[in-house]
């Protein structure tokens, strides 16, 4: 009796931290949400206050609508985004493999180099890389952003693919070579199909930072053409009027993209397959 | 036809010290070859050095006398079934039959009729639609099997398949292995570290420890004629009697040793490459001791435990010399510990061994059972 109850109030606990959490993490959201259905006015007077029918309004919505370039800007966001992360799981996938499944000289090495390239911050380069994409030409290219970004994510893609593609038994690719099929096959047939968990969770850990990402965008494309929702919202913020409506609305649109992509790769995440493969 | 030949093949992983040293095996068409061992022994090396998952690093490898050392497991012409099954989780059973057929390029309705086919001969039809995940433990080995069987190969190779079911499952599915091998005349090489299921499932055993082919034959073969002290003790169940001495008559006709407590036993080997002298080993199976019976030759001990098997137990006797031993005795009597007992076997039940283990031969072996008074 004594046990239930300590486990009860075990569990209760962490669920009160969790929810605590969650609170904390979702109120910034939440604000710029309720606030970006309201009218300027009220955004100032009750900035925690729900919309209510005086108070309700789609002018942020319309404003960020008419300008003319909100919707290259998704755009541009939606293609870096893509882009890079169709790149990084593609080779994240396939340099996983040649890791974890051959053995060959400097094996050890590379991998150390990946486990580098996790621990040092890419931002650090920032100098370096402008040189470079100055002189090839690259500047205020979304193929800019792609490259960075796809070197950004793809040291933690190999760390935890690799990860995965270890635990698949050695049989299972042994069993495949002695049905005749070919590397290439085992790995698109074989071993993608298994590992997918495992690739939707690294979607999802690539995908936010580089959709929420300021940075490069400003260095690297900061024009016109090439602007990313992150950097156009900027548009908004004016050094002596900022107009909040349009900030907080289309920042709330901005969040819709990663949410749906969220929710696609998250039905992987919580399937397990290996279970049946071998006993 | 398909016929295996492995002609001094090696395994080395460093280049220096073999794992297999010169492995000299023929296998015929449609012969079940059980290799058998301890583990660490090298036998699951060499099924993978046969199915081409392990390289070869000497010897060649001839399969219907064609040299396959650099072929792919694929362009072998073998199928190989895996202790854990390694049936693909995100394919359902048809397509892990299909699998390996459509990447050779056969036609549809050829791969339909070989799953159909197969999967009768197991009784798996009904299960063509389901996940690895949705069967049984002894449902995925027959999948696995089915897997082979589609491929129509050359030799089927079993790394222990029954390791990972039951004891009553095994035993059907080893009933299972044997039938499938008559029905299919297949060849296959077959490897486990039961020494029943290798009893039971082989035309030929091979006994392999430390990387050597100990011997090679008949289960009986094996049974009677060990030709060492490993094959000895390793084959028979419980383990042979091993009683040391020294020989102090011997001759083509027998040999007389006298044991370490002093007692003298006749045992009828030809003996004639043995000296007066000689330290030699003695065994006795437990099968062959019988209790209060007028063999030729006699011990005398007490009893300090029974296993009861039911149609027989085992008496694990301490003997007048201070040896132990175990006797088979007839299970539906009971015997009380610290009894006293007397057993004797004949003389043509020992088998002696020489100081490097090596058999000498039986004069008479087998069919001693039929005199069991």
């Amino acid at each position: 009796m004594q046990h239930k109850v300590t486990r009860f109030a075990g569990s209760t606990f962490t669920q009160v931290i969790l929810a605590g959490y969650t609170v904390l993490a979702l109120f910034p959201i939440v604000l710029i949400v309720i606030n970006a259905f309201k009218s300027r006015a009220a955004i100032f007077d009750s900035p925690l206050a729900l919309p209510n029918s005086e108070s309700w309004s789609l002018i942020g919505f319309e404003k960020a609508m008419k300008n003319a370039h909100f919707f290259n800007f998704f755009g541009n966001s939606a293609i870096v985004t893509v882009t890079s992360l169709v790149l990084i799981l593609f080779f994240g996938a396939m340099a996983a493999w040649a890791l974890s499944e051959y053995k060959f000289r400097g094996n050890r090495w590379l991998m150390a180099f990946f486990a580098f390239g996790i621990m040092v911050p890419i931002r650090l380069g920032t100098v370096s890389i402008l040189k470079i994409m100055v002189s090839l030409e690259l500047v205020n290219t979304l193929t800019a952003l792609i490259l960075v970004y796809v070197a950004q994510g793809l040291p933690l893609a190999i760390m935890i693919l690799s990860e995965f593609m270890q635990q698949i038994p050695k049989e299972l690719k042994e069993a495949a070579r002695c049905d005749g099929v070919g590397e290439f096959k085992i790995f698109f047939q074989v071993i993608l199909p298994l590992i997918r968990p495992a690739v939707a969770t690294v979607a999802v850990f690539t995908m936010v930072p580089i959709w929420n990402d300021l940075w490069f965008p400003l260095i690297l494309a900061p024009g016109e053409e090439t602007q990313t929702i992150t950097l156009g919202v900027q548009q908004f913020i004016g050094q002596y009027a900022t107009d909040w409506n349009a900030v907080l609305a289309s920042l709330s649109l901005a969040v819709l993209p990663v949410l749906v992509l969220y929710m696609f790769f998250s039905r992987q995440l919580i399937r397990g397959i290996t279970a049946g493969a071998v006993k | 036809m398909s016929h295996v030949s492995l002609k001094n093949l090696k395994k080395s992983y460093d280049g220096k010290t073999d794992v297999l040293a010169g492995i000299n095996l023929e296998i015929e068409d449609g012969e079940f070859v059980v290799l058998v061992g301890p583990s660490g022994c090298g036998k699951s090396t060499l099924l993978r050095m046969l199915s081409g998952l392990e390289e070869i690093s000497g010897g060649d490898l001839e399969i219907d006398h064609a040299r396959v050392n650099d072929l792919a497991p694929a362009q072998r012409g073998i199928a190989m079934v895996f202790q854990s099954y390694a049936l693909y989780p995100h394919m359902n059973v048809y397509k892990n039959m299909a699998f390996g057929l459509k990447i050779q390029g056969a036609g549809k309705d050829e791969i339909d009729r070989r799953i159909r086919h197969a999967a009768s001969i197991l009784k798996i039809d009904h299960l063509l639609t389901r996940l690895p995940r949705e069967l049984s433990g002894g449902q995925r080995q027959r999948v696995a099997i089915g897997r082979a069987i589609v491929r129509e190969p050359k030799l089927f190779l079993f790394d222990e398949p029954l390791s990972n079911l039951d004891a009553a499952l095994r035993v059907q599915t080893r009933l299972e292995i044997a039938k499938l091998h008559r029905d299919l005349n297949a060849t296959i090489v077959y490897v486990t570290h039961d020494q029943v299921e290798a009893m039971t499932l082989g035309d030929k055993i091979v006994v392999m420890h430390d990387g050597h082919i100990q011997q090679a034959g008949t289960p009986l073969e094996l049974y009677q004629r060990p030709a060492n002290l490993f094959v000895a003790t390793f084959i028979g169940s419980p383990r042979m009697n091993l009683l040391e001495g020294v020989v102090s008559d011997t001759g083509a006709q027998g040999m007389t040793v006298t044991l370490a407590g002093g007692q003298t036993l006749h045992s009828e080997v030809d003996g004639t490459r043995a000296a007066v002298g000689d330290r030699v080993t003695v065994g006795i199976r437990a099968e062959h001791l019988w209790e209060n019976h007028d063999g030729s030759e006699r011990f005398a001990g007490t009893v300090n435990l029974v296993e009861h098997l039911g149609e027989a137990n085992y008496l694990y006797v301490t003997l007048s010399s201070g040896q132990d031993i175990v006797v088979r005795g007839n299970g539906e009597r009971e015997v009380a510990l610290g009894q006293a007992i007397k057993v004797s076997a004949p003389a043509a039940s020992f088998h002696v061994f020489d100081r490097d283990g090596l058999a000498f031969t039986r004069l008479k072996p087998g069919n001693l059972r039929s005199s069991k008074g």
